[in-house]
């Protein structure tokens, strides 16, 4: 028995270890000289550049104003498709109205279309309104996420109707009815779902990628992308931005873990 | 569907008998009636179906009308089914269905397989520190593809990559991961492999959670060995939420763009081209829309059809 459980904590030490290393390898490689990010074997001990590499990312993308936008569009996006999400989910889960179930249906539907079909047109949709290149073009296709909207709908289902009623009995309004009962109540639901729409806003590439144009307006992702493709590209450079791209949800995680994880379960196991 | 049971209750939110002043109650019902029990969910709703119109249904209606389409602008007109011929007799177009295809046939079952064996195990209450290892293996799911993709470019670098030291500790030659035809795909295998697997993972140990303990003590006491009580118990049990990551994943990577772009910019000599990223390519680097549009189109095509199938084959009922 005891080998045994010996036995799988090793095999699972090395699941960690191979989905973590990579990252700890990364966090060294950032603070190496450029020449020495392809030193064999690999160095895998702090280097003293991380301050010499910061200034470089700040000279060549603008590293400080590139933050700025990201964390501006993901966020905005992270306010505007929980508001959204908080908002429908919560008519598709405790009201009856006509066409319900048709939109309900419909706007699921387009979770199985691939995004691709999409970009197209909002790329002329964009052009037309003269939207190209600036943050609302980045920003608003991402308001309306029907995965949102479905683990709303999935958790304030299970909200007791009595507690809606005894509020409205009380004679709250429906506006305060949602804000001060349903939000409240919900807040770890939400707080999952905002977690999740700032990492895929914060991660988001192939549209930020078409939508921008001036390094100026481009977010971490598409900076990053950018300083690879240079001929003389300067590795640690582009390893610290990689870097950088990926601590914050990961701290960001740790803190919410708890959250997050139950979040995650709740979209994936429930209907 | 059933009713909500709030369809019962009183259709206005007039306060019966509570101690309100007339002046209070004659000007309120004002903004009540607004907001009443039957316009409340369509305002509710409405930023949804606007959002919705405006970015979904539009654009999916607009596109299969630009897929018939070539030009650009004012010199835009309509050429029927020129697209789609154009795409069946294009050679670029099937290899880049193939290999999607081939990571798809790959890459799908080898993640899931792997995910699988990791929620297994973290599921097993004899192993010790299970959070952590549990928090370890979702990790690389919160990274971003070109975070991801910058970071494995360089790992799997021929001469210097961590991927290829690693191997020499082993006695293993130099790999030429990006380099060769072959060993790019494998290298695009790794990559989203090590991305989503722990992801998937999470999934499934929250399926292996929720299949009740009575069903292996029953088939324990019935002599059930492990082999047995799996087959018969664990995979019917996760056959929804099994279902539910073949199809997601199977939607990812038809759609894989981020990490072959990144990675290795779709060669060598096109081995990594993906669909996704050959209608990048006509789309927004030759401004071809409706060539790209019908790309899109027979894209959703085949991920509606393998979906259907997918369902059809694994979803029906006990």
């Amino acid at each position: 028995m005891k080998r045994r459980s010996l036995l799988l904590t090793l095999l699972l030490a090395g699941a960690f270890g191979l989905c973590v290393g990579p990252f700890y390898w990364l966090a060294m490689a950032a603070t190496q000289e450029n020449s020495d990010v392809f030193s064999w074997p690999p160095k895998l001990l702090p280097g003293g550049h991380l301050m010499e590499n910061l200034q470089g990312l700040q000279d060549s993308i603008g590293l400080t104003r590139v933050l700025f936008n990201t964390v501006l569009v993901a966020g905005v996006q992270t306010a505007g498709a929980v508001a959204v999400s908080v908002l429908a989910g919560y008519a598709f889960a405790k009201f009856e109205f006509r066409g319900r179930n048709l939109f309900f249906v419909l706007l699921l539907s387009t979770l199985v279309l691939p995004d691709t079909v999409m970009l197209i047109p909002i790329f002329e949709m964009m052009m037309k309104l003269g939207l190209i290149d600036s943050y609302q073009s980045v920003i608003l296709p991402g308001l309306v996420t029907p995965f949102g909207i479905f683990l709303m709908r999935q958790a304030l289902r299970s909200m007791p109707d009595e507690l809606l009623d005894a509020a409205r009995v009380d004679g709250a309004g429906e506006l305060r009815v949602l804000w001060r009962i349903v939000i409240p109540v919900n807040r770890p639901v939400i707080a999952a779902l905002a977690l999740f729409v700032f990492l895929g806003g914060w991660n988001q590439f192939v549209w930020p990628l078409i939508a921008l144009r001036s390094p100026d307006m481009y977010t971490l992702p598409v900076a990053t992308a950018t300083l690879q493709g240079l001929a003389t590209t300067n590795y640690a450079q582009v390893l610290l931005a990689a870097a950088i791209a990926a601590v914050p949800v990961m701290a960001l995680f740790l803190v919410l873990q708890r959250q997050f994880i139950s979040g995650l379960l709740a979209g994936a196991t429930k209907e | 569907m059933s009713l909500a049971p709030s369809e019962h209750a009183p259709a206005t939110t007039t306060p019966a008998g509570r101690g309100t002043t007339k002046q209070t109650r004659r000007t309120r019902p004002c903004r009540r009636r607004l907001l009443t029990r039957t316009s409340v969910p369509y305002l509710l709703i409405m930023p949804a179906v606007l959002g919705f119109a405006i970015f979904k249904a539009y654009p999916i209606v607009a596109s299969l009308w630009i897929s018939l389409t070539t030009g650009n602008g004012a010199g835009r007109h309509f050429t029927g089914l020129g697209n789609y011929q154009r795409l069946l007799s294009d050679p670029l177009f099937w290899t880049a269905l193939k290999n999607t295809a081939l990571i798809l046939v790959v890459q799908v079952p080898l993640m899931l397989g792997l995910a699988l064996l990791v929620a297994l195990g973290l599921n097993s209450t004899k192993v010790w520190l299970r959070p952590l290892w549990r928090l370890g293996v979702f990790v690389p799911s919160l990274t971003g593809l070109v975070a991801a993709g910058v970071m494995f470019s360089v790992i799997l670098n021929r001469d210097a990559g961590l991927l290829n030291w690693v191997l020499s500790l082993f006695g293993i030659d130099r790999v030429n991961w990006l380099g060769s035809p072959f060993w790019a795909r494998v290298g695009v295998v790794l990559v989203i492999t090590w991305h989503y697997t722990g992801y998937n993972a999470v999934i499934y140990l929250a399926g292996l959670q929720g299949i009740p303990q009575e069903l292996y003590e029953a088939a324990k006491v019935d002599g059930a060995g492990p082999v047995r009580r799996f087959v018969s118990i664990t995979l019917p049990q996760l056959r929804p939420i099994l279902l539910l990551t073949v199809v997601l994943s199977t939607i990812g990577t038809l759609q894989l763009f981020d990490e072959p772009y990144v990675l290795t910019g779709g060669g060598p000599d096109n081995a990594t081209l993906t669909v996704t990223m050959y209608l990048y390519n006509n789309g927004f680097k030759y401004f071809d829309f409706g060539y790209a549009s019908a790309l899109a189109y027979a894209l959703a095509l085949i991920v509606a059809v393998l979906g259907f199938l997918q369902v059809r084959l694994m979803g029906e009922r006990k």
